[in-house]
């Protein structure tokens, strides 16, 4: 296992061309091209923000105003989350031909898979970016700092669930029915659409084990909130938390690896 | 040196049975038997303990039937699959045309494909860059090379695919029946880039159907049959033990058809009123074989003499249903007669598969008059030399009275093959030979063969 992990960085010319053809493949063909991938999180925003400020107004909490933004802040990252997941429940049978004719590390492909879609995030951050200048949030040099460590650490948990999940589909392909129940659920079990503090103590203990919380709240602190980056020991904790789990889920794909070629 | 080792190896496929295919994981964890499920129920084994090693700069054909294993020991080569058991060592960069342009995405153009298949096949970009041009034209997709791979047409896929495959530079190359592809002249221009791999010292193994390629262009050859190595060694003489097997076996096939269709003519005879001739349309246009050209098969008959067995024996006596063109052959008819006979006819007719009779005979045409049979007796019809091209053919036999009354006739029962080294056409091969004038100069052939 740790000779095929050592080995994955030989893979790197690999894994970026094909991130750039899976971004290419997308949009081939579609009128707006790239614009799409700035149009879907909005469109989404816009619905909630609908639902929640004209529909159902009235029993947000004031820390939470500017409501799209504080949205915006949770549904860009979970975006990235769910739709890696649910493409790599996929991706191992979609991409059989390759796996079964020729010489592939299977691996590549849930990686791309993730990272195609943190790319997706990136061209979101744009969008999320104007909407912080347009709203005046005061932003801490200190606490962007964090940025990158809180994507990282979703990057890694992201790929381990990536994996575990693509090469378990080979063999159970109803998870993919599965994941999609899931991750709906996942997400209103996650302070994306209301904030931490409004879930009452038990709730509260729970929806700590969720690691997408300490994503999302790590997320909203360092850019919709203001005051110092509190939860950094949680972020921390989850960051070791999802580099053990890489191992796992590398060691579970690694297992599997060799059924691919006769089950897919 | 060697390029390719492999050492006893074996590869166990699992089968799960049917009720596996249809259990999801849900089922899985509500009846706890996940574990249970995982275990196969059936295993296959497509190889069994072969090993065989390529030394560096030959190259080395694999042959045999198809579901022999073949394959899967390319596969377990080219480290798609791993063996269950034994070892493959490669020595060099590998490059595997197993299934041509298996990586391409359509929507994307030829440009961008052939770069994401170079770097899948292990070429950095700057490599891909440089052999850009030399892939294009080879495949020769200059005009289309950046419109999307789906608007191609599979010739052009498969060819782009290949000139991606084979501009990898390997230093071992692993070839799985792709010549197929492709139109007569980029079959050849593979063929030539295959020798030109050899020239430069390259390993190449190939996994074909195709014997005059292996005879013609391999060192070595294996032969597998139902996952075991047969034959290894000189290509001509594992061809050799190869061809004589797959005769072997068309002949058992033919021996038990002709069985079949037997005993289905027995059954059928048994169910008509026996006795009774008039339970067949009688010929009575005379004495002329006419009755042969009914087209449906079976037997019919009064057996007042009987035709109990028929069969083709070589030149040992021995019965065959498989001869080689020009071979000596003969029609061994046994007959009995129940009680004695002074009128009968003795027929014999050779169809091809088309049912085109190629040649039809009898006593009676041939001036032999009948005396008298009673009993148990031979009746023997003689070819010297079969001269018949390649196919397979019925043989008809008949024994009726001089007015075409039936006693038994054979229809469509008896098969046998002819093979020839020639692949001439038609049904018949006269003897021949050709004469030349001494300005047209003639040698041996330097033919490519069809692959």
């Amino acid at each position: 296992m740790l000779r095929n992990l050592t080995a994955l960085p030989r893979y790197r010319a690999l894994i970026q061309s094909l991130v750039v053809r899976e971004l290419k493949a997308r949009y081939r063909g579609s009128v707006l091209g790239f614009f799409w991938s700035f149009a879907n999180p909005l469109l989404l925003l816009l619905i909630y923000s609908f639902v929640f400020t004209v529909v159902l107004p009235g029993t947000r909490p004031a820390e939470t105003e500017p409501y799209a933004l504080f949205m915006f802040c949770g549904i860009l990252p979970w975006t990235w989350f769910s739709a890696s997941l649910s493409e790599a429940s996929n991706v191992l049978i979609a991409g059989g031909n390759l796996i079964k004719k020729v010489l592939f590390p299977a691996e590549v492909l849930p990686i791309v898979t993730v990272l195609a879609n943190m790319v997706h995030f990136f061209l979101g951050l744009p969008i999320l970016a104007a909407f912080l200048i347009y709203y005046r949030v005061p932003l801490n040099v200190g606490e962007l700092l964090w940025f990158p460590v809180v994507v990282f650490t979703q990057l890694l948990l992201t790929l381990s669930l990536a994996l575990i999940v693509s090469s378990l589909t080979v063999h159970f392909r109803d998870l993919k029915d599965l994941l999609s129940n899931l991750l709906t659920f996942w997400f209103f079990a996650t302070p994306i659409i209301y904030p931490m503090t409004m879930v009452p103590g038990l709730g509260k203990r729970l929806m700590d084990l969720n690691p997408f919380t300490h994503l999302a709240v790590s997320y909203q602190e360092i850019l919709f909130y203001d005051g110092p980056f509190g939860h950094w020991k949680w972020l921390l904790a989850l960051l070791a938390a999802s580099v053990l789990l890489f191992l796992f889920g590398y060691f579970v794909f690694d297992r599997l690896r060799d059924s691919f070629a006769e089950e897919v | 040196m060697n390029a390719i080792e492999a050492v006893d190896v074996s590869k166990l496929y699992r089968r799960y049975a049917r009720k596996r295919q249809f259990a999801t994981l849900k089922s899985a964890l509500v009846s706890g038997s996940l574990i249970r499920d995982l275990r196969p129920d059936e295993t296959f084994l497509a190889l069994k303990n072969v090993s065989f090693t390529v030394p560096r700069g030959t190259t080395y054909g694999i042959v045999g039937r198809n579901g022999s294993g073949k394959s899967t020991m390319l596969k377990c080569v080219a480290g798609i699959t791993k063996p269950t058991s034994g070892r493959v060592i490669v020595n060099g960069r590998i490059s595997a045309l197993i299934e041509l342009g298996a990586g391409f995405h359509p929507e994307i153009s030829g440009r961008e494909n052939v770069f994401i298949n170079g770097i899948m096949l292990g070429l950095s970009k700057r490599e891909v860059s440089r052999r850009f041009d030399e892939i294009v034209e080879f495949a020769e997709l200059s005009d289309f090379i950046d419109a999307p791979v789906k608007t191609y047409s599979s010739g052009m896929y498969m060819r782009l695919g290949f000139a991606v495959a084979i501009h990898v530079d390997p230093d071992v190359l692993l070839v799985d029946e792709v010549l197929a592809v492709g139109d007569e002249g980029f079959t050849h221009k593979c063929l030539d880039k295959f020798a030109e791999f050899r020239r430069r010292g390259k390993t190449i193994l190939i996994v074909t159907h195709s014997l005059p390629l292996v005879e013609r262009f391999c060192d070595e050859a294996l032969w597998i049959d139902a996952g075991e190595a047969r034959a290894s060694g000189d290509p001509r003489r594992v061809i050799g033990a190869y061809v004589t097997d797959v005769g072997q076996s068309e002949e058992a096939s033919l021996a038990a058809g002709d069985a079949r269709a037997k005993a289905h003519a027995a059954t059928a005879a048994a169910a008509g009123d026996p006795g009774d001739p008039a339970a067949e349309p009688l010929n009575t246009a005379g004495a002329t074989p006419a009755d042969m050209f009914r087209s449906t098969e079976g037997r019919w008959g009064s057996r007042e003499i009987e035709v109990t067995d028929v069969a083709l024996l070589d030149v040992d006596d021995q019965p065959r249903h498989v001869f080689q063109g020009g071979d000596p052959v003969t029609v061994r008819l046994s007959a009995r007669a129940a009680e004695r006979m002074t009128d009968f006819v003795f027929g014999v007719a050779i169809f091809n598969a088309d049912g085109v009779c190629c040649y039809g005979t009898n006593t009676w045409l041939e001036e032999l008059g009948s005396r008298e049979f009673v009993g148990e007796g031979e009746v023997r019809f003689v070819i010297d030399s079969l001269d018949l091209t390649e196919g397979t053919y019925k043989i008809d036999v008949a024994v009726h009275n001089r007015d075409g009354y039936p006693y038994d006739y054979h229809r469509l029962l008896h098969t046998f093959r002819v093979k020839s080294r020639t692949k001439d056409v038609g049904i018949y091969r006269p003897k021949h030979r050709w004469e030349f004038s001494p300005s047209v100069r003639m040698g041996a052939a330097d033919r490519r063969e069809p692959l």
